[in-house]
C-alpha cells in the first residue's frame, strides 16, 4: 500500500489542486511538494485557504480536481482507503477537537487501540510515553476541560503523534491560545522538528516560521504565489502581495507579549 | 455583606453603606410577610370554598373515603408492580430500537436512503398516531386475526404499542442529540483514521447520549404514566385494580390511590432526571470542541 520513494521523491506533492465551496475558489491549481524530514511553513491572509488545504491533504475534505501524491501513491483517488491514508497522516486543529467525555489518555489510545488494533496494555504505555514527551505525565486521567489551552494543544499532538504519523499537518494550532502559553507549543513543535518529523503548519506566528521553517510558502489567490527559504522569503520577498502582507503583519505584531523562545 | 471580610481587618461598613444594609432587609422582610399572608390566605379560602360547597360531604365520600383507600391498597399495589414491570421492559427496549432509528436516519450516502425515508416515515407516523388508538389496533386488532403461533395475550401487544409509539419519540431525542455534537468531533476521529461507524461508536454516540439523558428521563417518566394505559385491553393493572374494586360501590377513591401511587412513583424519577441534568455541567456541556 505505501510504495517506499526513492530519496528524491517528495513524500508529499499536490499538483494543481482546485476546491471550491460553491461560488468560492478557495484553492486554484495549488502545487506543493514537501520533501522527507521538511518543515514547510503555510503563511497567507484569512481565506487564503491554509486551511482548506491541509483539510484535503488530510482528505477530510474532497479536492474538486488536481493529484494528491503521499509517497508517490494517489490519495486523492476515489478507490483510496481514506481511514487508511487518515490513519498515516496526522493532522492537529485550531480548536484542539480532543473529545471531551474521554480522559487525556482515552483521547491518545483511541486509535491504536480501535484502528491499529494494538493491544490496549501496550497502546496505554506508548501513550505514557508519549505524554511524558510533550510534558503532560501527570495529566493522563484528567478531562480534557480540567486542561489549560496550551496543555489540550499539547495532548492533541499527542494524540496525533502516537499513530506514527509519516506526515503532521498543523492548523494554526496556536491561534486559539493565550500569549503566555503559546510558546509551550510552539517550543514541543521545534522538538519535533528536530527529531526530523515531516510537517506543514499554517501559523501566524511569524518569528516562530523564521526560526523553524525549512521552507515558507505564500498563499495567496488559491495558490502558492511565492515561496522560498524563511530568510529570503521574510526580508527579500519579491512578490508586491507577499511584501503588502508582511508588512501588514510587522505592525501589530504581538511578540511583546512573549518570552523568547528556545 | 457581612462586616468584619478577611483582608483588611480593621473594616467598618460606612454610614451610607449601613443605611443600604438596613434598607435591603426591611425590603426582604416585608416580601416574606406578603409571601406569607398571601398564601395562608389562599390556602384557607380553598379549603372554606370547596368545604362549604352543598355537594362537598359526597364528594369527599366519592373520592377521598380513607376507609375506601386502605381496602383498596392491597389490589391496586398489587397492580402497580404490573405497570413497573411493563415500564422497566418497555424502557429497554424502546431506548434500543429508538437509539438504532435514531442511527439509521444519520446514515449519509444514496444507498441509505430508503432506509432514511423509511425511518422518517414511521416516525412521522407513530409520533402522530394517539397511543390508545395504537393499543386498540394491536391488542384488539392482531389477536382478532386468529394467526397460529402470534401470541394473543393483550399484555404482550399493550407492550408493543408502547413500545412503538415511545421509540418515535425517542428516536427523535438520539437524533438531536446525534447533530448537536459539532461537526469538529467527528472530522477529529475520521483524521485519526476511525472509520464512519467507529466515530460513530466511539466519539459521537457516548457524547450524544450524555447530553439527551435529561429528555430521556422526562420520557421514562411519561412512559411510567401511560403505563396506566393498557388498562383498556382488560389488563389487570392499577388502573384497572382500581376500576374494578370501583365497580362494586361506585366510590372513586380507588383511582385516586392509583393516581397517588403514581406520583409517589414518579417523585423519583423526577429528582433523578433534576440530578443528572445538574451533573451534566461536569461533562463539560459541550465539550472542548470550540471551533
Amino acid at each position: 500500500m505505501s510504495p517506499t520513494g526513492s530519496a528524491a521523491e517528495p513524500l508529499l506533492a499536490a499538483r494543481g489542486l482546485r476546491k471550491a465551496f460553491g461560488d468560492q475558489v478557495v484553492l486554484d491549481g495549488l502545487d506543493l511538494e514537501v520533501g522527507r524530514g521538511e518543515c514547510v511553513v503555510l503563511i497567507g491572509g484569512s481565506g487564503s485557504g491554509k486551511s482548506t488545504l491541509l483539510r484535503c491533504l488530510n482528505l477530510l475534505e474532497t479536492v474538486d480536481d488536481g493529484q494528491i501524491l503521499l509517497a508517490g501513491e494517489d490519495v486523492s483517488d476515489p478507490r483510496v482507503d481514506a481511514d487508511a491514508v487518515r490513519a498515516r497522516v496526522g493532522i492537529v486543529f485550531q480548536a484542539f477537537n480532543l473529545f471531551p467525555h474521554l480522559s487525556v489518555l482515552d483521547n491518545i489510545t483511541l486509535a491504536p487501540v480501535r484502528v491499529h488494533r494494538r493491544p490496549r496494555r501496550a497502546a496505554e504505555q506508548q501513550a505514557r510515553e508519549m505524554l511524558a514527551r510533550v510534558g503532560l505525565a501527570d495529566k493522563a486521567s484528567a478531562r480534557p476541560d480540567e486542561l489549560s489551552g496550551g496543555q489540550q494543544q499539547r495532548a492533541a499532538i499527542a494524540r496525533a503523534l502516537v499513530n506514527d504519523p509519516v506526515l503532521l499537518l498543523l492548523d494554526e494550532v496556536t491561534s486559539a491560545l493565550d500569549p503566555e502559553l503559546v510558546w509551550e507549543v510552539l517550543s514541543l513543535l521545534r522538538d519535533l522538528r528536530t527529531d526530523g518529523m515531516t510537517m506543514v503548519l499554517a501559523t501566524h506566528e511569524m518569528s516562530f516560521a523564521r526560526s523553524v521553517a525549512d521552507r515558507v510558502c505564500f498563499l495567496s489567490g488559491g495558490r502558492v504565489l511565492e515561496q522560498g527559504p524563511p530568510a529570503q522569503l521574510f526580508d527579500a520577498p519579491r512578490e508586491p502581495r507577499t511584501r503588502e502582507f508582511l508588512s501588514r503583519l510587522h505592525l501589530d505584531r504581538p511578540e511583546a507579549s512573549r518570552p523568547p523562545e528556545g | 455583606m457581612t462586616a468584619g471580610a478577611a483582608g483588611s481587618g480593621d473594616w467598618q461598613p460606612s454610614a451610607l453603606q449601613r443605611q443600604r444594609l438596613a434598607y435591603r432587609r426591611r425590603r426582604s422582610n416585608r416580601s416574606v410577610g406578603i409571601a406569607l399572608v398571601s398564601s395562608v390566605l389562599i390556602v384557607v379560602a380553598l379549603v372554606i370554598g370547596i368545604t362549604a360547597t352543598p355537594g362537598w360531604p359526597r364528594v369527599q365520600e366519592t373520592f377521598f373515603s380513607p376507609a375506601r383507600a386502605w381496602s383498596a391498597l392491597p389490589a391496586v399495589a398489587t397492580g402497580l408492580w404490573l405497570n413497573i414491570r411493563v415500564m422497566l421492559v418497555c424502557g429497554v427496549l424502546i431506548l434500543v430500537v429508538g437509539l438504532t432509528l435514531a442511527v439509521l436516519r444519520t446514515l449519509r450516502g444514496p444507498v441509505f436512503f430508503p432506509v432514511r425515508v423509511a425511518v422518517a416515515a414511521y416516525t412521522d407516523l407513530f409520533r402522530g398516531l394517539p397511543l390508545l388508538l395504537v393499543l386498540f389496533l394491536l391488542g384488539f386488532g392482531v389477536p382478532a386475526l386468529r394467526l397460529r403461533g402470534v401470541p394473543s395475550d393483550p399484555l404482550v401487544w399493550g407492550g408493543a404499542a408502547l413500545v412503538l409509539t415511545y421509540s418515535a419519540y425517542v428516536a427523535e431525542v438520539f437524533r438531536a442529540g446525534i447533530e448537536s455534537v459539532h461537526p469538529s468531533q467527528r472530522a477529529a476521529a475520521r483524521s485519526l483514521g476511525l472509520s464512519y461507524a467507529q466515530s460513530m461508536r466511539f466519539v459521537v454516540l457516548p457524547q450524544a447520549v450524555r447530553r439527551v439523558v435529561p429528555p430521556l428521563l422526562n420520557d421514562l417518566v411519561s412512559l411510567q404514566k401511560d403505563s396506566g394505559l393498557i388498562a383498556v385491553l382488560g389488563v389487570v393493572d392499577a388502573i384497572r385494580s382500581a376500576q374494578i374494586e370501583t365497580a362494586t360501590d361506585f366510590n372513586f377513591t380507588p383511582y385516586v390511590v392509583a393516581g397517588l401511587l403514581f406520583v409517589v412513583l414518579t417523585i423519583p424519577l423526577t429528582r433523578l432526571t433534576d440530578w443528572v441534568a445538574r451533573r451534566q455541567g461536569w461533562y463539560g456541556g459541550a465539550g472542548t470542541g470550540v471551533g
